[in-house]
């Protein structure tokens, strides 16, 4: 299944490239992958990519911080030291809760932010020493590219790529 | 196209005949360049500032909070007027980049990046006081609530003191890892345009691998859009547990319930001047006039002006319960009658001067779009907001309750140094920025060129389709069409 070549197509402009995702895709073509300088929107659509969960687990974080902060501020206020200071009622977590809510909600947003962001980081695989692997310097400026696996219909493909407005189709051996 | 529909009454956000590819050559050139006499010399009086105000904390901690001008009445002045107006500055950064994300404000894109490195540099600040305001910085570990051998001796979580620390760091981290993770694209357009070896691996490290694939892209935007959606809350929260410490006090003027939206305003008025000061030199110096244009200011200018309003009917709202409250202690409170005719009274008039009368002219066109008078109005409005910041914390606590105690504040060298110092620290952190970072968010403004450049704004008028337009013959060379580009370009 795997191919062990690929195409990567070129283009130059970010509506030329949705109109050649569209086409490539209608032409029933798999597309591997799109390198691109800045988020196309709407790119994912056009190339069929399931939407991201990663806000859900943001959500799921938050409340799992909140749970924490809760834990903590009722067993050390409540249950471990249930101390008077200044009057306030340390009987029930209820009780003194309203002193309690901007720490509730700061871990809430602590632990949504930075857990969803190293879910981020582990799940695109982004983290300090790795290497970058866009295949063309270029992608980072102002070209996109297209990364399309062939296994014996490489002139066809071409062809079709051409049409589509690519300005540069290089073959080449997948080997990252 | 028709995904690029624009009101045709919108102005233009980038200015010029801009394709993706001179975004990232303007945005880099700063970055991949040398350094010019001038930079070397802010930088070097900055550095200066800075390290006299390290001496003078080094001072302080070694010897003792005396050397402050604090007295037994008034244990609160300079170091956490500074503390408050430094945070209040950081917030506008998160402002630009969170509430404006959610408000789809494109003209954000081009100020957001230098915004969020203001916020960073200036939460930074903010957190030396509540350490070097202590008399004893070296247990500073123990408003943490971590298992240790005193029987497990835990903090009391009752105290806006410790909620400060909770706000203010998860603040910090959280605006940091908005403002990294915005970085990375912008990171990696660097590492590859980088020649030189040694500048290519450190953009290499910093841009953490980013490759820029679709599925990245799309994670990429939701990750943002929830850290705005989170960050929203968040920057209310932090000003309004900042305006806690006073608020939940019994001290008259300090103990009042409009103190937390009143402070989160003031906050974003603070803030907003201090990106206008801040641009209004960037753009110039580093070239960026195309990007950060007149438009920009005059919109930041109006968020001024809406803070603005928003702070000065807090002010009227506080003198006129002053006097309804009927409570002869809030005659001396620092927006009072006693106030504005007390010792004091310079401290009242420079507050009503700067935030209220100053701010008011920003009302003509004219003078909000005349870039000059928007760079002393925003002067002067950070000077206005550090009085008021001031006029709470001091004023209130020279007149308290028993008349036995009341007193004036002077402050010591040590006082005025270390605010120079922190100042000095600010200015180092943001010119090694300016210099080391993209700090316009170019992938950014890259999805907004074709909607709003002025280039493409005119092509859509005439008529004419934006595909291919974006085509930049420096980099693609002439558009050719088949066969040609395949035999010029093709060396498989």
């Amino acid at each position: 299944m795997e191919a062990s070549k690929v195409i990567h197509a070129i283009y130059n402009d970010d509506d030329i490239l949705m109109a050649a995702v569209k086409k490539v895709k209608a032409e029933r073509y798999h597309i591997e992958e799109i390198f691109t300088p800045f988020p196309v929107h709407g790119l994912d659509k056009a190339m069929g990519l399931a939407p991201t969960r990663i806000a859900i687990a943001s959500f799921l974080y938050g409340l799992t911080g909140l749970t924490v902060a809760i834990v903590m501020m009722n067993y050390m206020m409540i249950e471990d030291w249930p101390q008077n200071i200044g009057g306030k009622p340390s009987f029930t977590y209820f009780h003194n809760m309203p002193a309690f809510i901007p720490i509730m909600f700061e871990l809430t947003v602590f632990f949504a932010a930075h857990l969803m962001v190293i879910t981020f980081y582990l799940r695109s695989k982004i983290w300090p020493f790795k290497k970058p692997e866009n295949p063309d310097p270029r992608t980072t400026d102002d070209h996109f590219l297209m990364e399309i696996p062939v296994d014996g219909n490489e002139e066809d493909l071409k062809k079709l790529l051409l049409e589509t407005g690519a300005v540069e189709i290089n073959l080449v051996d997948k080997a990252h | 196209m028709s995904s690029h529909y624009e009101a045709p009454i919108r102005e233009p956000l980038v200015i010029g005949e801009k394709s993706y590819h001179d975004i990232s050559v303007d945005v880099g050139a700063p970055v991949l360049g040398k350094a010019n006499k001038s930079w070397w010399i802010v930088f070097t009086i900055a550095l200066v500032a800075f390290l006299w105000g390290l001496g003078c904390i080094i001072y302080t901690v070694s010897t003792g909070i005396g050397v402050w001008g604090l007295n037994k009445t008034i244990g609160w002045a300079w170091d956490i007027t500074n503390f408050v107006w430094w945070v209040g500055i950081g917030h506008a950064g998160t402002l630009i980049s969170a509430v404006l994300l959610l408000f789809r404000q494109k003209w954000r894109m081009a100020v957001n990046r230098s915004a969020e490195a203001m916020t960073i540099f200036a939460v930074v600040q903010a957190g030396l006081f509540p350490i070097i305001h202590m008399g004893r910085p070296w247990l500073a570990y123990w408003v943490l609530p971590i298992p240790n051998q005193f029987g497990s001796l835990w903090v009391n979580f009752n105290s806006p003191l410790l909620w400060d620390v909770f706000a203010i760091s998860t603040y910090l981290s959280v605006s940091l890892v908005f403002w990294w993770t915005g970085l990375l694209p912008d990171f990696a357009m660097i590492r590859d345009r980088s020649v030189k070896p040694f500048q290519k691996k450190i953009y290499t490290l910093l841009s953490f691998g980013w490759s820029g694939r679709t599925k990245d892209w799309q994670r990429f935007e939701e990750v943002s859009l929830v850290l705005a959606g989170l960050a929203t809350p968040l920057v209310l929260s932090v000003h309004t547990i900042v305006s806690f410490d006073f608020a939940t006090s019994v001290v008259p003027g300090w103990h009042s319930t409009i103190f937390p939206p009143y402070f989160v305003a003031g906050a974003i008025f603070s803030g907003f001047a201090m990106v206008q000061t801040l641009l209004i030199v960037m753009r110039k110096v580093s070239n960026l006039e195309d990007y950060i244009t007149l438009l920009h200011i005059e919109y930041m200018n109006k968020v001024i002006l809406l803070t603005g309003g928003i702070v000065s009917i807090a002010y009227i709202t506080e003198y006129f319960i002053g006097w309804y409250s009927g409570s002869s202690y809030e005659n001396y409170t620092y927006l009072s009658y006693g106030a504005a005719t007390g010792p004091y009274w310079w401290a009242f008039w420079a507050l009503i001067t700067c935030n209220f009368i100053v701010p008011l002219t920003l009302w003509v066109k004219k003078l909000r779009r005349n870039i000059m008078w928007t760079f002393v109005v925003a002067l002067v409005i950070n000077i206005g907001m550090w009085f008021e910041r001031f006029n709470i914390i001091v004023v209130d606590l020279s007149k308290g309750r028993t008349p036995s105690g009341w007193t004036m504040f002077q402050p010591t060298f040590v006082d005025i140094g270390i605010f120079i110092g922190t100042i000095g620290f600010f200015f180092v952190l943001f010119l090694l920025y300016a210099r080391t970072f993209p700090v316009i968010a170019q992938a950014e403004v890259k999805t907004i060129l074709k909607s709003s450049g002025q280039r493409y704004k005119r092509i859509r008028e005439s008529g004419e389709s934006l595909a291919g337009a974006a085509i930049d013959e420096r980099t693609s060379g002439k558009y050719v069409s088949g066969e040609d580009a395949n035999q010029t370009k093709n060396n498989e």
